[in-house]
């Protein structure tokens, strides 16, 4: 432990110039991961909303149709998806960039899983809460807005968190499809110096640190949210 | 108020209910007794169309269950259902408040959501309503700071905010410790005492007796027998009210 730490910080292996020259240039290809990843986050739960309030439908056909989905986006790897959005669309006529292909393809993955994780916090709802808020004469989405949601919202951030840090990290693989993310940056930096040492161990560092971001915001949603037990 | 005609619900293959027929006038305390599983909480929910009975008619108010929820099958009229419901106040054995809400907030709910009046007129009428249970000082509690029977409580007065026409208690104090059962059989009372229509499933006798206008005993779906409290409790027609009030007293 002691010689690798030394191998790092004094023995020549890391040239901290280089990784100071490039870091910039790689926290430039960062911005472009956040921003994918929040765009996917903001679509992907829209629509794991959508679909998961479809998989509790008391409509079979509805249920049947987001459980299919859910079957075919989690079941097939990512990369692939991007291949086939990228790749496979202009085939049939819809040329995307790397841009709309990476958001779309990222936001249509993400709203597999998280439907999965909104399905479930909204049925982990005692049943009596329903009931309560339509003895009231709310209607059934007014229940679910005023009073499911916002106590199913609580139990889903753990997983959302874990759900939102793997599509960060995820995100890298939009560097196949010629998007310019963090890691696009870091392979096309490596190219240029031949020094992996320093160039992945900033991209590392900038990926580790957007995740401790992330882990940090949601330890406080779930800490705020948590005031009325 | 409150008329059910042969009414018939099943579960499955269980015949929870069969033929219930009777009727609740204006201002009157019906109390339903019953061994558990009887079907008295079934009869409860299709009153208000949590449950919907496979044949038979509910009338609340000259309204029928049965036009309220046809309607709903029409599309986007599922209005018509929530609006029966919002004009019955229920009231549950395990209080189900909402729990993220404050005490004010779950009694002022309905009233911003169904009846859309503006959020201070709502807070100013659902303090009104807590004050009446004798809760006025507890408003910003939220219901895990409360005891069982202050949330059972806050609970009627949830109800009691959409100025319903008929209320139903579903064995309000039955997930209650012993000590607490007083408060709120205290407020029903009050609530009884001004002419509020109730329809109330108990095993509190003394409550029955003190209040009810009538009982009802219901056994394996069906009404046995009916008739006053003094009646029913001291001079039992019916050989199984005798054994189920052998039982309890």
């Amino acid at each position: 432990m002691t010689r690798l730490l030394l191998l790092v910080f004094g023995g020549g292996l890391v040239e901290w110039q280089i990784v100071l020259k490039y870091f910039p240039v790689l926290a430039k290809g960062a911005v472009m991961t956040v921003e994918l990843t929040a765009l996917a986050i903001l679509f992907g739960t829209a629509l794991g909303l959508g679909i998961a309030l479809a998989k509790i439908s008391r409509n079979l056909v509805v249920a049947r149709l987001a459980q299919l989905y859910t079957w075919l986006w989690r079941g097939t790897p990512l990369l692939l998806q991007l291949f086939v959005i990228y790749y496979g669309l202009p085939e049939v006529g819809l040329t995307l960039n790397p841009f709309q292909a990476a958001v779309l393809g990222l936001s249509l993955n993400a709203g597999a899983y998280v439907s999965e994780i909104i399905r479930g916090a909204i049925q982990s709802i005692e049943r009596g809460q329903t009931e309560a808020a339509r003895s009231l004469g709310m209607s059934y989405f007014q229940a679910m807005y005023r009073v499911i949601l916002p106590q199913a919202f609580r139990r889903m951030l753990p997983p959302l968190g874990n759900e939102f840090i793997a599509m960060l990290k995820d995100s890298s693989l939009v560097a196949t499809i010629s998007m310019v993310d963090l890691m696009r940056t870091a392979q096309q930096m490596y190219a240029a110096t031949f020094r992996p040492v320093e160039i992945f161990l900033a991209t590392g560092v900038l990926y580790l640190f957007l995740t401790t971001l992330f882990t940090i915001t949601f330890g406080k949603l779930e800490r705020n949210l948590s005031a009325y037990d | 108020m409150i008329r059910v005609e042969n009414l018939n619900k099943h579960f499955q293959s269980l015949h929870v209910l069969r033929d219930v027929s009777f009727s609740v006038q204006r201002g009157e305390v019906v109390v339903l007794i019953g061994p558990s599983g009887s079907g008295k909480s079934t009869l409860l929910r299709c009153i208000n169309g949590m449950e919907m009975p496979d044949t038979g008619e509910v009338v609340v108010d000259g309204v029928s269950l049965r036009d309220a929820a046809g309607a709903r099958r029409l599309l986007g009229a599922e209005k018509q259902l929530n609006s029966y419901r919002s004009e019955i106040g229920m009231v549950f054995q395990r209080f189900h408040l909402f729990p993220h809400m404050t005490a004010l907030g779950n009694v002022a709910e309905g009233l911003k959501t169904v009846r859309k009046v503006a959020k201070a007129d709502a807070d100013r009428r659902a303090q009104a309503l807590l004050a009446r249970v004798g809760l006025g000082d507890r408003g910003k509690s939220y219901p895990s700071q409360l005891s069982g029977g202050q949330q059972q409580r806050v609970a009627i007065a949830r109800a009691l905010a959409m100025e319903p026409k008929v209320m139903l208690f579903d064995e309000p104090t039955s997930a209650l410790d012993p000590e607490l059962v007083g408060e709120v059989l205290t407020v029903m009372k009050g609530l009884a005492a001004e002419g509020m229509t109730m329809v109330v499933v108990t095993h509190e006798m003394g409550f029955a007796r003190e209040v009810a206008n009538r009982v009802l005993f219901m056994d394996n779906g069906a009404i046995v027998e009916e008739g006053r409290p003094d009646e029913v409790f001291s001079a039992p027609k019916h050989p199984r009210t005798r054994a189920f009030l052998n039982k309890i007293l």
